[in-house]
């Protein structure tokens, strides 16, 4: 079973929703489509799914052309940012309606949503409508919903998005176990890097209507083809500052920091991408960089603090394990994990990790 | 600080007191003074208890006229409501020709009462009004001045012309605020046209839904104006709803209490049916 999509292209009017796209889903995989608002996830799912056709193109499911074909016809399901359920239907027959319409036993069908709302904790709660539920628990029926009736393609647009912080961890963390097993490809729409790397499987990074990279979760977070793609996987956003390279040693432009690099590469003018848990207020690593900072602003978010602060005439954003606050203007030295530095070109394109 | 204690903002408050008071406080005491009161005139009252609302309660004109009054409004909902969610089904989602759509729907909302009556007596007179002339022409026998059956024909015709727009509008919003994932979801399960209106549309249509016909009953049963100008209650007593057979009764013979008990005896009516009716629509919603 696979999904692919060759040359796919999609154009509403002038504007260009998707650039020319070329993708090939394998059976029982996660496919993470990351990226942030219009970036494209939402158009690429409904081709995918058949509810929207590609200007040019074509969708070939388990080596057949599907392009145009309809959505009823595809074994598709879907779960949307917004809590989609039959609003006059209760629980069951809410996760019991794409059954109902392809014809299922009833004894079949009570059974399987049994099973489903048991794996959602539903089980309940079945006799309610939705509207007399919570949020997280109306998704959860949305989720039994799209589970029920194994569909070929599972697309998740984003389900976490209007849950609440409590609720949407607790989902989140069930999430890889309801997928687990299943005969069939799974394509997961979100904007936080932290989704993709707990659900792992493959990840394409999307922006601006294209897929700038695509491969397993990790290698897409640990080798970033571009600088691009090093953004859109990186929450809080990723540093970037010009180097010098000279011989073994690099220096940043704006100040007059050293370090050893082992880069094969010729000398000349680089960028470094640095991830904010790689400039840490303690050493980490064999190879330590210490920068000077000043405060600009520090804030705690769960169990990690998070601190902006100026170098040269550069902002940086370090993020540290633990709890501790800082003043504004504070002078304070950090240190960088020169191991983790991930280069890129002038050109923004992955030079080698250092 | 210090508050500082200043009652002049109720001066503020005073003029929407008196305005109160004279719009709708006022002539409404005025009415329940007459209700319970004979009069001579020369502002000399006699109290006379329930008695009118006892000889109204047993009138066979009240129950008469009352009959005709939920006859009517119960037709025009049941063609109103089905036409306007079924104009609303059809208009445009998208486009030039939704701001089209809208100001068409909203132009027989913006004619005054008594231009719709005018209009439609001249349109309808069987002589040289188009509708009736035309329907003469056809071999029909139309009458709407002297058979009854022509003139409920007639005042209903009227009123869905003048107040389906008003039911179209409601359920055009409601439609509009579905979000478009309901129907790719729906798409997806493969669910049919009619399944998407009964399960999906109807549903989240229910508040809209309530608000038009809460509005539609109430007008319709106060209607006084249109069937006032193009009918005049007529042929004899056939469209004399309740609102005209009140007028009669109180301009026409000066019977105030007795008009002022039907008047209270009708405001309550109105007040019951709405009341019954949200609470019957809204049950669901508030257990959740």
């Amino acid at each position: 079973m696979s999904l692919e999509l060759k040359n796919v292209e999609k154009k509403v009017g002038l504007d260009t929703h998707i650039y020319r796209t070329n993708l090939k889903l394998q059976k029982n995989t996660i496919n993470i489509l990351l990226g942030s608002t219009l970036a494209g996830k939402t158009t690429l799912m409904q081709i995918m799914a058949g509810l929207d056709k590609p200007t040019s193109g074509e969708i070939w499911f388990n080596n057949e052309n599907v392009t145009g074909m309809k959505v009823q016809k595809r074994n598709v399901s879907m779960v949307y940012q917004q809590f989609i359920n039959y609003p006059n239907f209760t629980v069951y027959d809410n996760i019991a309606s794409p059954l109902k319409i392809t014809g299922v036993s009833s004894d079949e069908t009570k059974q399987r949503v049994g099973k489903v709302a048991e794996l959602l904790k539903l089980s309940g709660m079945l006799n309610k409508k939705p509207n007399e539920l919570s949020g997280g628990q109306q998704q959860r029926t949305a989720l039994a919903r799209a589970l029920v009736k194994d569909s070929d393609l599972i697309l998740l647009d984003e389900p976490l998005a209007n849950l609440d912080f409590k609720l949407r961890e607790e989902l989140r963390e069930e999430l890889p176990k309801l997928f687990e097993n299943r005969d069939c490809i799974v394509v997961y729409a979100t904007t936080e890097p932290s989704e993709a790397l707990l659900l792992g499987g493959n990840t394409a990074t999307l922006q601006e209507g294209k897929i700038i990279q695509y491969g397993k979760t990790l290698d897409t977070y640990n080798k970033p083809n571009s600088l691009v793609s090093a953004q859109v996987f990186s929450d809080p956003p990723m540093n970037i500052a010009k180097i010098k390279k000279l011989g073994d040693m690099c220096s940043f432009l704006q100040n007059d920091i050293q370090w050893k690099t082992k880069l094969n590469i010729k000398d000349g003018e680089y960028k470094v991408g640095i991830r904010p848990h790689n400039i840490t207020t303690y050493k980490e690593g064999n190879n330590t960089l210490e920068i000077k900072g000043k405060v600009l602003i520090s804030e705690i978010s769960g169990s990690e603090s998070l601190i902006h602060f100026t170098n040269g005439n550069l902002n940086w954003v370090s993020l540290s394990n633990g709890v501790f606050q800082k003043n504004v203007g504070d002078e304070m030295n950090l240190y960088m994990n020169t191991d983790e530095f991930v280069y890129f070109d002038q050109n923004e394109r992955l030079v080698s990790n250092g | 600080m210090n508050k500082t204690v200043n009652q002049k903002a109720w001066f503020f408050v005073i003029p929407v007191f008196v305005l109160v008071a004279f719009n709708a406080i006022i002539p409404l005491m005025t009415v329940v003074n007459y209700a319970f009161q004979e009069t001579f005139g020369n502002n000399v009252f006699m109290w006379e208890g329930t008695r009118w609302f006892k000889q109204i309660m047993l009138s066979e004109r009240f129950h008469a006229s009352l009959g005709r009054q939920f006859l009517f409004t119960f037709i025009i909902l049941f063609i109103q409501i089905p036409l306007g969610i079924a104009i609303a089904l059809t208009m445009p989602k998208e486009g030039v020709g939704v701001p089209v759509c809208l100001v068409l729907m909203s132009m027989p909302l913006l004619i005054p009462w008594n231009v719709v009556g005018a209009m439609w007596n001249i349109f309808a007179l069987p002589d040289i009004g188009f509708l009736g002339h035309s329907l003469n022409a056809l071999g029909f026998d139309y009458n709407f001045t002297q058979q009854i059956g022509d003139a409920w024909f007639t005042t209903i015709l009227m009123d869905v012309w003048h107040w389906t727009s008003l039911v179209v509008l409601l359920s055009y919003a409601g439609l509009r605020s579905i979000q478009p994932a309901y129907y790719q979801a729906a798409e997806i399960d493969g669910a049919s046209r009619w399944a998407i209106f009964t399960k999906i549309e109807l549903p989240k249509m229910k508040k809209v839904l309530t608000i038009a016909i809460l509005l539609r009953f109430m007008d319709s049963f106060m209607i006084y104006t249109e069937p006032f100008v193009l009918t005049g209650g007529g042929p004899g007593n056939a469209t004399a709803f309740l609102s005209i057979d009140l007028v009669k009764m109180a301009l026409g013979q000066f019977d105030l209490g007795p008009a002022a008990a039907m008047s209270l005896i009708y405001f309550f009516i109105v007040l019951l049916v709405c009341w019954v009716f949200y609470t019957l629509m809204m049950r669901n919603e508030e257990k959740s």
